[in-house]
């Protein structure tokens, strides 16, 4: 066995989480997984979860989808979101999001999958 | 020194019962009798890919049914930057003595052969197969998102991206081979059916059958030459996730690496062939590129400094929003139509001069980029 730490499950494998790896050598935050930091190349980044909170950087409705299960949702809003923990990431959110919003993540089912949702957080 | 020597280029559209060989033929045909020379003078080929024919030897399988035993060949693949990365390699293999003519082909039945959604799904794989495509996002999802955060940085408005998608027509319009020959204006624009907010259909290009190819050479075969002066790439990244910020971006990247290999600046230039997917995409690559200020290219399009007969005439066969896109063969008619303008034989679109061209091609989400400078020596 190697020495890496067993993988914290997240909505990729159908868990209600959003996990991202942080490197102790160098600091860098990365979400996709990897058994090595793409910054500095050192083994076993730190598997973390994250809060679900962040900001809305860019937005896309979809009106158009290409296949039967994903067309029964249409439309839907593809968001990237800036994580207060330092990673980006795709997700889905409210159609009347704007960049810039504050949003908190929740999970809905989309297609078959278990799927990170984005809305404004309730102040 | 490397010399564009022939060009060939099919009508894009609906090429019922044409496979991508086919496509591919008729195109590298063209091409080589462009450059007047014979098959087997050809000792290299590059050719692109096809996704309603996918093969882990493509060259090797279209040398074999065109008739030509290469002393050189494979398949490049950055998506919608494959042809401009292919003419790259084929000036340095040229440049390095490794072959003499290079033929460079790509060609797809991709309207005809398979299925509108069955293309949208194939090209949303570039997606992180993980991360991304599980949310169900397309090509047009992706580019807009860039879109969105473009528009927000920069005040550009739906409105002005709709200019660019009515020059391209307004180009195809003066191209017997172009897919589209109704005139369209910003409201036919702002009205098409939504695709992926902000981009509605008429700011996506189509989905095309064509061929394209030419020959690249280390000498002239006819009087005027066009000389490859300098070209390079950019790789920032594959996923749209993983974007660096919008003021990072490989284009800026690579036009500076051009420029340097080529000892071109973007004043000298008079004809411009650049990557338009969607009127996102050329908006941001023209300023990327530094032929127009930040948020300030759709004004220069209502000027019309970018028509046939402005100050800087852009994609005059209405590029792949208009003249239409077969995946690789796409952006090479872009190159196409730059050495008919250089040679002078654009018919009723001929430009004053073009004498120095840019071209550029982005592939995958803004994420593969190369930029070239070609200039007529003759």
């Amino acid at each position: 066995m190697s020495g890496s730490k067993q993988a914290l499950t997240d909505w990729t494998a159908g868990e209600e989480a959003i996990v991202y790896q942080s490197c102790a050598a160098c600091g860098a935050r990365q979400y996709f997984r990897r058994s090595f930091c793409c910054v500095c190349g050192a083994p076993n980044p730190t598997e973390k979860r994250a809060s679900g909170e962040g900001t809305v950087y860019a937005i896309s409705l979809v009106c158009r989808a290409a296949t039967p299960e994903t067309r029964a949702h249409v439309p839907y809003n593809i968001v990237l979101v800036d994580t207060i923990e330092g990673f980006r990431m795709m997700a889905h959110g409210d159609n009347e999001l704007a960049i810039g919003d504050k949003v908190t993540a929740r999970f809905a089912q989309f297609a078959g999958r278990l799927v990170p949702y984005f809305a404004r957080t309730k102040t | 020194m490397s010399f564009i020597t022939g060009v060939g280029l099919t009508a894009f559209g609906r090429h019922e019962g044409s496979s991508s060989l086919d496509l591919m033929s008729k195109a590298a045909t063209l091409a080589i009798a462009d450059a007047g020379l014979k098959r087997n003078e050809i000792d290299g080929i590059l050719c692109g890919y096809s996704t309603v024919a996918p093969h882990i030897m493509l060259a090797t399988v279209f040398a074999e049914h065109f008739g030509i035993r290469p002393t050189y060949a494979h398949a490049v693949q950055v998506g919608g930057a494959t042809g401009l990365a292919m003419t790259m390699l084929a000036h340095h293999l040229v440049e390095a003595g490794v072959v003499r003519h290079v033929l460079v082909v790509s060609g797809e039945n991709r309207l005809t052969g398979q299925s509108r959604d069955a293309s949208i799904l194939a090209l949303a794989q570039v997606g992180h197969p993980e991360y991304e495509v599980p949310l169900g996002p397309t090509i047009p999802a992706y580019y807009g998102l860039v879109a969105s955060r473009y528009m927000h940085e920069y005040g550009v408005t739906q409105e002005d991206l709709a200019e660019f998608a009515v020059l391209m027509r307004a180009h195809a319009l003066t191209h017997p081979g172009a897919q589209f020959h109704d005139a369209i204006t910003v409201a036919d624009v702002m009205a098409s059916k939504p695709v992926a907010l902000p981009l509605k259909l008429l700011d996506c290009c189509p989905v095309s059958d064509g061929g394209v190819a030419f020959v690249i050479s280390r000498e002239p075969t006819s009087e005027t030459g066009v000389r490859v002066l300098g070209c390079a790439q950019a790789h920032t990244h594959q996923h749209v996730t993983a974007a660096p910020a919008l003021s990072a971006l490989g284009a800026e990247i690579a036009i500076a690496r051009a420029k340097a290999a080529s000892g071109v600046a973007i004043s000298d230039v008079r004809y411009a062939a650049v990557y338009d997917s969607f009127t996102i995409t050329l908006a941001m690559l023209l300023e990327d590129l530094g032929l127009a200020g930040r948020g300030e290219a759709a004004a220069r399009v209502r000027s019309g400094h970018f028509s046939c007969d402005g100050e800087m005439p852009l994609n005059t066969h209405g590029g792949l929003l208009s003249y239409g896109h077969c995946g690789v063969g796409g952006a090479m008619a872009h190159l196409v139509e730059t050495h008919l303008q250089m040679t002078g034989r654009a018919e009723s679109r001929q430009v004053r001069d073009a004498s120095i061209a840019l071209l550029h091609g982005d592939g995958g989400v803004l994420s593969s980029h190369v930029s070239m400078f070609l200039e007529r020596t003759r």
